[in-house]
């Protein structure tokens, strides 16, 4: 099946600042694509050229297949998003701001269908109730509930669950898988809270200062099988260039950072490190790597990392 | 393009703001019908005093007529503010908001929001000015009555005869709407520039003033620049009060002594709300909304 969103070479830059550096990445049909870095990686840069609410400096994007910039209306009738913080118009009602998007995307809707999005992100007992008198968990459900109004098939959220308390999360969490294994909806999920991406997302991309790090299956990624060891060395090029032309050669992943990754089953990590020493390889460490949380830590190592959240 | 302009105008009416203009209008032209109403003979007497040495007035110089000019003098140079009010906003209130990033990630185009947004602050530039018709003229025509306009102008009088004025008024007051959208134009382009609306509607109202003062100053140089200033054509719309005469002085009634210079101010108003409206929209389809 075509992806789908394909993005290729995306780059923005704001004067010398590269926010976004030759990215790309093809978003599966079907998947919760959780979209991981650190504050200021790029992820809002990124959401936001992918809305063609920025132009980007190069790079193609394509949805449902279309270039976003010849397709942008075509493409956006099919496409719920919430942009960081969801602010809707204070003076209006959430039924009314509800209403106004719903017409903006050609809906003519009725009373019960308003009612029943209202409903299923739990407001229905406040649609008369000025926006400017909720809360910053009720405004993000309500932004919620206009991304999903038009019903579309991809839904794109740039950190959702922002000012939620627990159980607003966990609501917003249950609706994201609901949407996805229940309606078949692609989900592309952006946040900085690895938690929240670990317990939904079906694909990762983590992205740090403007570039790709990695984009894989969460299966991959977490799968025993294909577990991430990472070497250092004495000396890390003579170990390169030894293991490249040993029978771990298929299992080194490049450019990775500064030292070594391969890709292996956790099963094979003893027989792994019983050939370092017969290849004379001088270990330093040697660590697999299991929970997003080690790998990002593990790939982002030299960004400073106090933006990020780890604890659960 | 239809249900956008709908729910633009929802937004703008929905806004308690967008009153304040409307309110704005009808207490002061309120006040000034009442104070007219109340002392308005003294004051016709003080303003003629000099015209009355030589000439002998008959009927009633203070009628509806006269008290619409008087109001339209008086507040046509103010409405320019309550128009920036919601013009300046456009763009810049949603930015400030943050739904402007909302609204762009629906199936609409730039160009639609722009086109919308110009015609639903054109909408309301509209309304305001019918408003200020219907109280400025038709409430005055019923409280004052009607007779012959008489204005005086710098160096004459002009005389208008009772069933020659109306039509002058619906000329003003469509002069007015351009006036008011070039205005509205201007405030409109500023907005887009800016990420909070008090900037730009400050900006216009500085505009306006700034512009305005160069307009009405009789310094030589300031003169060579008055006709590349829209203000200065804005206040076209007091040729309709004028006539022309023939060689013995009789006024020619449904004429104008300047059409010329009503039709170039006009064209010039158009050009200004071409171009502000213009440049607004190319800036908006390049521009990167980070807020």
């Amino acid at each position: 099946m075509e992806p789908i969103i394909q993005v290729q070479n995306l780059s923005k830059q704001f004067g010398n600042i590269a926010a976004v550096n030759n990215l790309s990445f093809e978003v599966p049909t079907g998947a919760i694509y959780g979209f991981l870095g650190q504050n200021g990686a790029g992820k809002s840069t990124t959401i936001r050229m992918l809305l063609s609410l920025i132009t980007p400096t190069d790079g193609n994007i394509r949805i449902f297949g279309m270039p976003l910039q010849q397709h942008r209306k075509e493409i956006f009738k099919n496409v719920g998003a919430i942009i960081e913080r969801p602010d809707l118009y204070g003076y209006l009602s959430a039924y009314d701001n509800l209403k106004m998007f719903a017409k903006l995307n050609g809906m003519q809707p009725t009373h019960q269908q308003l009612m029943n999005q209202l409903d299923q992100v739990g407001l229905a007992d406040r649609a008369k109730n000025k926006v400017k008198t909720f809360s910053q968990g009720m405004k993000q459900r309500l932004g919620i509930g206009i991304a999903l109004i038009h019903n579309p098939s991809l839904i794109i959220l740039d950190e959702p669950t922002n000012g939620l308390d627990p159980q607003g999360i966990a609501d917003i969490r249950r609706l994201i898988i609901q949407l996805s294994k229940e309606q078949q909806k692609t989900v592309l999920l952006s946040s900085h809270l690895l938690n929240e991406i670990e317990q939904m997302a079906t694909h990762i991309l983590i992205i740090d200062k403007g570039k790709k790090i990695i984009a894989d299956s969460a299966k991959a990624l977490f799968n025993p099988a294909e577990t991430m060891v990472e070497m250092a060395t004495t000396d890390n090029i003579t170990a390169l260039a030894i293991l490249k032309n040993s029978k771990w050669q298929s299992a080194i992943q490049l450019n990775r950072g500064p030292n070594i990754f391969l890709k292996m089953h956790y099963n094979q990590i003893p027989a792994f490190n019983s050939d370092l020493f017969h290849l004379n390889i001088q270990l330093v460490m040697l660590q697999p790597r299991h929970s997003l949380e080690d790998y990002f830590l593990q790939v982002t190592a030299n960004s400073p990392s106090d933006t990020l959240i780890l604890n659960h | 393009m239809f249900t956008l302009l709908q729910v633009e105008l929802y937004k703008i009416f929905k806004r308690p703001r967008t009153y304040i203009a409307f309110i704005a209008i009808a207490g002061l032209i309120g006040i000034i019908q009442l104070g007219l109403k109340l002392d308005g003979d003294a004051y016709i007497n003080f303003v003629m005093s000099n015209a009355e040495q030589s000439f002998t007035f008959d009927g009633k110089l203070l009628n509806g007529y006269l008290v619409c000019y008087i109001i339209l003098q008086l507040l046509l140079v103010h409405v320019p503010l309550l128009i920036a009010l919601i013009a300046a906003d456009m763009i810049s209130g949603e930015a400030n908001m943050g739904t402007l990033r909302l609204m762009l990630t629906q199936p609409v185009s730039r160009f639609e929001i722009m086109m919308v947004k110009f015609t639903a602050a054109a909408i309301y530039t509209l309304l305001l000015l019918v408003w200020m018709a219907v109280l400025a003229l038709f409430v005055s025509m019923g409280l004052f009555g009607t007779d012959d306009l008489i204005i005086q102008k710098t160096r004459y009088l002009v005389q208008l005869s009772n069933d020659d004025v109306f039509w002058r008024y619906i000329g003003a007051f469509g002069f007015a709407l351009l006036a008011m959208l070039t205005v509205a134009a201007l405030g409109f382009l500023l907005s887009v520039f800016a990420e909070n609306s008090i900037g730009p509607i400050v900006a216009t109202i500085s505009i306006i003033i700034f512009f305005t003062i160069l307009s009405t100053m009789s310094i030589p140089i300031f003169q060579k620049i008055q006709p590349y200033l829209f203000t200065t054509h804005m206040v076209a719309w007091k040729e309709f009060f004028d006539l022309k005469v023939n060689a013995d002085n009789t006024a020619l009634k449904g004429t104008l002594q300047n059409k010329s210079q009503i039709i170039q101010s006009a064209w010039i108003l158009v050009a200004h709300i071409v171009l502000f409206v213009g440049v607004a929209m190319f800036v908006f389809k390049r521009k990167d909304i980070l807020t």
